[in-house]
């Protein structure tokens, strides 16, 4: 996740002062890891050391007085470039889990059982976050679903090694 | 690990009675199932499958296509008989009851929801979710009310005066689980209930269903292969080459 992007696209709605920079962010994205404010006034810093934002006055209350930034053209610019470039698919070609079933069967241990105690955790898994998303609003349910899609492709390549297990078991183990 | 390696390749019990004694709920199991084999000509679609599920639970059946998941749930609901094994309902040996009594008991005590073609379809949608009650001699009008009450329970009162056919998929599947559970039953057999429906409308029969049956008491026996549908489920049972584990969740 870049923080310093979704700060900006947050900055395109009006300048904010970082506190209320903070909380947008918590409120939209932070479900389960919240912004330190150590990590806005520094990600801020930077934006504006690099021209992305630029303090737009001084926010005077009863309390300390608190900037207020503004985003610049080049950071909006910067936002339709992170917009339109995609994300890396992460593919997991190094899975732990296809070692840990190899291992099993090499060692002539039960790798069915590997696989089964995988899928129960999964499963687990699943089913907190379904309980969550039936709990939950319509950006819980869209966040709970990502995780469940991924956590079903898992559950899937699980089902489909475990139906294969022999023949791998001749591969690996001639 | 190790225990619960041990204990997961027994067949059988394990899963349900562990579940008894951290859950608070009661000793037995409903309805259970052990050792049962069954074949079909040279098929042998189970060999020494057994399950467990007690009242109020919801336990999905998973496995890949052809595993015998669907057989497990026929034979469990005492729509066919096994070759081998028995099935215990609250005490009663399935096995061993006649054919009357035993279609009488699956009226009376179990709902039925299948992936397709279950709905009259000559029938309105109000008056399919009465059947089961007119079947067991209740008066029309007390039938429709009922029916009426649980088609707004699965959020489909509108679709009430509509034939299956003028309905979409998803409105009737909710059809489909009024009728299962207008009865009251102990007992749902869901067999691919979302099958045919898209994620949306799946997850939202699924939703409904169990809702419905937790308000209701009644355990549901969920067949799928959908992790996301089994994720609705309180624990579950893979079917694999006919035979049945348990899994056991960490803690």
């Amino acid at each position: 996740m870049s923080i310093g992007h979704t700060l900006l696209g947050l900055l395109e709605r009006g300048p904010r002062h970082g506190y209320d920079l903070k909380r947008a962010y918590d409120e939209h994205f932070g479900h389960d890891r919240p912004l330190h404010y150590g990590q806005v006034y520094s990600t801020l810093s930077r934006l504006l050391r690099n021209g992305l934002i630029e303090e737009r006055g001084v926010e005077t209350g009863g309390g300390p007085e608190r900037k207020r930034y503004a985003v610049t053209a080049e950071g909006v610019t910067d936002v339709a470039a992170w917009l339109s470039t995609p994300e890396k698919p992460e593919l997991y070609m190094q899975s732990t889990l296809y070692t840990k079933v190899v291992i099993a069967l090499m060692s002539d241990r039960n790798a069915e059982e590997v696989l089964d105690f995988q899928r129960a955790e999964h499963l687990r898994a699943m089913r907190e976050l379904t309980a969550r998303k039936r709990s939950g609003d319509l950006a819980d349910q869209l966040i709970c679903d990502h995780a469940l899609f991924h956590l079903e492709a898992d559950l899937r390549w699980l089902e489909l090694t475990a139906a294969r297990l022999t023949e791998l078991g001749k591969r690996v183990k001639p | 690990m190790s225990e619960l390696a041990s204990e997961s390749s027994i067949p059988g019990w394990v899963g349900g009675r562990e579940l008894a004694s951290e859950s608070s709920i009661p000793g037995q199991p409903l309805l259970s199932a052990i050792s049962m084999s069954k074949s079909f000509g040279p098929t042998e679609a189970l060999t020494d499958a057994s399950m467990s599920i007690a009242a109020g639970e919801v336990v999905a059946v998973m496995g890949p296509s052809g595993s015998g998941k669907s057989t497990l749930l026929h034979c469990m609901a005492g729509i066919i008989q096994p070759d081998g094994g028995t099935v215990t309902y609250d005490g009663r040996d399935l096995g061993a009851m006649p054919d009357g009594p035993r279609s009488a008991l699956r009226r009376s005590e179990f709902g039925f929801v299948f992936q397709f073609g279950q709905l009259v379809p000559e029938l309105t949608c109000v008056e399919n979710v009465a059947l089961p009650m007119r079947l067991g001699g209740m008066k029309r009008r007390e039938a429709e009310r009922n029916a009426r009450e649980w088609l707004a329970k699965l959020e489909v009162e509108d679709v009430a005066g509509k034939r299956p056919g003028e309905v979409s998929g998803g409105q009737g599947q909710r059809v489909a689980v009024a009728r299962a559970l207008v009865t009251g039953p102990k007992v749902v057999f869901a067999d691919e209930p979302t099958g045919a429906l898209d994620s949306l409308n799946g997850e939202h029969v699924m939703r409904l269903l169990t809702e419905a049956a937790r308000q209701s008491g009644a355990a549901v026996i969920l067949v799928t292969h959908e992790p996301r549908v089994a994720a609705y489920s309180d624990r579950e049972v893979v079917v694999r080459d006919g035979r049945t584990r348990q899994l056991e969740y960490a803690k």
